[in-house]
């Protein structure tokens, strides 16, 4: 069935399988390289083997301007041309092809994995594997010269957060090159969530990256909604829209506060640190668990709001951004914090266009991308936030935009208490279609989250991929780095706050 | 009667140097609206490292353990000669101060061999930056104590101290004095790792300066080096508040109590600047340290006008 076209569908909109297409690989590349250079972004490229020891290579293209998502697959067998030189977003993701696959793109820059799967346990590819399977062990980047020295950070760090390594080529205190090394909480969760959805698919999708819990959750449960033409009562999305406005208002709050705290800006650091348990606990009052573990579920969410919650909600909201406002606009009126933040980790928008940044680094260098303004979803077709963005492009501009963010999304939650709508929150889901296949995005608080799932003839999920924002973010954590000072590193990093275990999967 | 004032000073900063720390905890923990840690948490912490083993890396050597008894050791050694509310210290001698400065010398150089000696990247990236940030330290140090023995008229530490009084803080020499106080204020901060230079609260090794330097330290030698850290703050303090707060009512003991209170000050102080400022730049530093150098230049120029 080779047919020589390409689709553009909707965010979320579920389609047959066949109408991927089988494109050339010739005219695959050309295809995915024209939509790019028309201002596309590459939401999503991975392959899936055929089952006759070829892989389909497939692609979804986001075309803000169209709203639309262009789908494209080819089939390759051990090797095809890489996209890379040509197109720096592919670089990442083909990376990710080689170690799930062992499928080559030649000519590729930097080939190494990105994360190092177990082989022959869960998870396990059952194809020709790729090289190194040790977490870690792998080539770096290397400077020589008499006063050139490296730095390895981690993957044990100082703070409790997750592990990665970091291996820094600098030259006294600048850094010139910083290369990410990921992959150790890598658990396969992609290869479990085959086969579903069962009763664990929810529980895996809503601990994919778990601050991500309500934007992960969101872009699932519209995958399997569309893929069993589930429609979802009014008053179940205008709960959702909450409840991920909530996730984006108190991680928000609580990166103002990290970043304040690593530049020992103490007052910003306590208050804020209180507030994020203030959102927190709102979302608890929504659903009973501070990070919205068991809301969001196929066909609407869990738990109701009766009137008395919608009072209160509304009446901590609105205290919340009191106090946020307080505790926030100190650090714009500090020239201490504004020092650091100021110049720091500056992104170019042309590099960060070309690498295909998402979500808070994306708008701080002025590029206006938003899901839920590009792709609206859910409630956000009915109600718009305006999408925030600054252009300075360094720490100050990320956050800034989180500010912004903060402030529009408590604007929206108020907004929205005010007049919900009546009628059921759940419509439970019907089986899913068979042999159909649907992209999903949704506008996390680090960025665009993107799900493809595939179903087989039987209506079960043939494949799930999952891309989180920090797969396209890494690398411009990386190059915020070139020259600056090494003592800014945690700084930047806090900056863009990316997750490990939503790279890892 | 010198000699008993000498050992009442030395035996209450050996004493009450940790509760600085606390005095500084707390000050932070009030302005952040939290109740704060116990006011002796800082004896406790000594005594709990006391306590417990120390690992050594295969590849340190004698060095390595050397490091934070020396700087003990010569810490120590310097505040014998330190007076505290213009009371003679225990030893003095003309031109002490720059013994002083040459044993905190010793102490720092004793740390950085400790440092390079694990054979850490981070604590070689550490041991350079503190080697640069105390050498511009060290001018504002040493010409902040020649203006006021310029001023005073002593040449020993105690000498210089018990000559500064409220009447030469109105005289013309006051203008360079409150100019000294200012850069000892800077050399205060960066000597003993506080914000904005450094931030002893981050657990961010990148960032670090002081603290990246004994992060293989453990049990009884990182205790050493707390208390040593607790000295030098005191030590430092302690020259701060003698021009700061030059009352001198002649009796031994009232005299001894208001400069331990100004001490306590100090520490309110730096927990201040600690809650209202962030850390600068690393890059920004020498600025900050060349600064508080030219401020003592010029308080040199005037004095000796």
């Amino acid at each position: 069935m080779s047919q020589n076209t390409s689709i553009a569908v909707h965010n979320g909109q579920a389609f047959a399988t066949g109408d991927w297409g089988d494109l050339d690989v010739e005219r695959f590349r050309s295809e995915v390289l024209n939509a790019v250079v028309k201002g596309g972004r590459i939401s999503a490229l991975f392959a899936q083997p055929r089952g006759d020891g070829a892989f389909r290579l497939m692609a979804a293209v986001a075309q803000d301007s169209q709203s639309m998502l262009r789908v494209l697959a080819t089939s390759v067998e051990s090797e095809y041309p890489s996209l890379a030189p040509l197109c720096p977003q592919a670089h990442w993701f083909e990376r990710e092809i080689w170690e799930q696959h062992g499928v080559v793109p030649a000519g590729h820059p930097w080939l190494k994995p990105v994360r190092f799967p177990r082989r022959g346990g869960a998870g396990a590819v059952a194809v020709a594997p790729p090289p190194p399977a040790v977490c870690g062990l792998a080539d770096f980047f290397r400077m020589s010269g008499a006063e050139v020295h490296e730095v390895a950070v981690g993957p044990v760090h100082a703070g409790i957060i997750e592990p990665g390594h970091f291996r820094f080529q600098c030259q006294g205190e600048t850094v010139y090159h910083l290369e990410i090394s990921l992959g150790y909480q890598h658990r396969g969760v992609e290869a479990a969530l085959a086969g579903g959805p069962n009763r664990r698919t929810i529980h895996y999708i809503e601990t994919l990256a778990g601050d991500t819990t309500i934007g992960h959750a969101i872009a699932h449960c519209r995958a399997i909604e569309s893929l069993s033409h589930t429609r979802v009562p009014p008053r179940a999305q205008v709960i959702r829209g909450i409840a991920l406005e909530l996730e984006r208002v108190a991680n928000h709050v609580g990166d103002l506060g990290a970043l304040a705290g690593d530049v020992g800006f103490l007052p910003t650091m306590s208050y804020c640190g209180r507030i994020r348990g203030d959102v927190l606990n709102m979302t608890a009052l929504l659903c009973g668990n501070r990070f919205g573990r068991g809301l969001v579920r196929p066909g609407g969410v869990a738990f109701d709001l009766d009137d008395p919650a919608v009072t209160e909600l509304a009446r901590r909201a609105r205290t919340v951004a009191k106090d946020a406002a307080v505790a926030v606009n100190l650090l714009w009126n500090s020239p201490s914090v504004m020092g650091r933040f100021e110049r720091t980790g500056t992104l170019a928008a042309d590099i960060c266009r070309q690498i295909g940044l998402v979500g808070v680094p994306a708008r701080a260098c002025g590029i206006g991308h938003d899901v839920r303004q590009d792709f609206p979803f859910g409630i956000f077709r009915f109600a718009q936030i305006p999408v925030s963005t600054c252009d300075s492009g360094d720490v100050f501009g990320r956050a800034y935009v989180r500010w912004l963010e903060v402030q529009r999304s408590l604007a929206f939650i108020i907004d929205q208490l005010k007049a919900l709508p009546p009628g059921a929150v759940l419509q439970p889901a019907g089986p899913l279609a068979p042999a159909s296949s649907v992209i999903t995005l949704a506008e996390g608080w680090r960025g665009e989250i993107c799900h493809v799932a595939a179903t087989d003839a039987d209506g079960r999920l043939a494949w799930y991929k999952v891309v989180d924002p920090s797969f396209h973010n890494w690398f411009g954590l990386a190059m915020a780095l070139r020259n600056q000072q090494i003592s800014d590193f945690p700084l930047c990093n806090k900056s863009f706050n990316l997750s490990y275990c939503g790279h890892d999967l | 009667m010198l000699a008993l004032s000498g050992f009442v000073q030395l035996i209450l900063a050996f004493a009450l140097a940790p509760m600085l720390l606390s005095i500084i905890n707390r000050t932070k923990a009030a302005f952040a609206g939290r109740h704060g840690p116990p006011w002796l948490l800082p004896y406790h912490e000594l005594w709990k490292l006391l306590h417990k083993g120390a690992v050594y890396s295969r590849t340190a050597t004698a060095v390595f353990v050397a490091g934070p008894i020396v700087g003990l050791a010569a810490t120590g050694l310097a505040l014998s000669f330190i007076p505290v509310g213009g009371c003679p210290a225990l030893v003095s001698f003309p031109g002490d101060f720059l013994l002083v400065a040459y044993l905190l010398g010793l102490a720092r150089f004793l740390t950085v061999s400790a440092a390079l000696d694990t054979g850490s990247s981070f604590e070689g990236m550490g041991a350079s930056r503190e080697v640069l940030f105390s050498t511009l330290a060290e001018p504002a140090l040493l010409l902040s104590l020649i203006t006021l023995a310029a001023a005073s008229p002593g040449a020993s530490l105690s000498a210089i101290y018990a000559g500064i009084d409220s009447a030469v803080l109105a005289s013309g020499a006051g203008p360079a004095l409150f100019l000294v106080m200012a850069a000892l204020l800077v050399v205060l901060l960066s000597e003993n790792a506080r914000i904005p230079i450094d931030d002893p609260a981050t657990h961010l090794e990148l960032t670090m300066i002081h603290e990246v330097m004994v992060l293989d330290h453990g049990g009884p030698d990182l205790a050493l080096i707390h208390y040593a850290s607790s000295l030098k703050l005191w030590l430092f303090g302690a020259l701060l508040v003698g021009v700061a707060l030059p009352l001198r009512s002649g009796f031994f003991l009232l005299d001894l109590l208001g400069g331990i209170a100004g001490l306590a000050l100090v520490a309110v102080i730096v927990g201040l600047v600690e809650s209202v400022m962030a850390r600068l730049r690393l890059v920004r530093v020498p600025q900050l340290l060349v600064a508080a150098s030219v401020l003592s230049v010029v308080a040199l120029v005037l004095v000796m006008r």
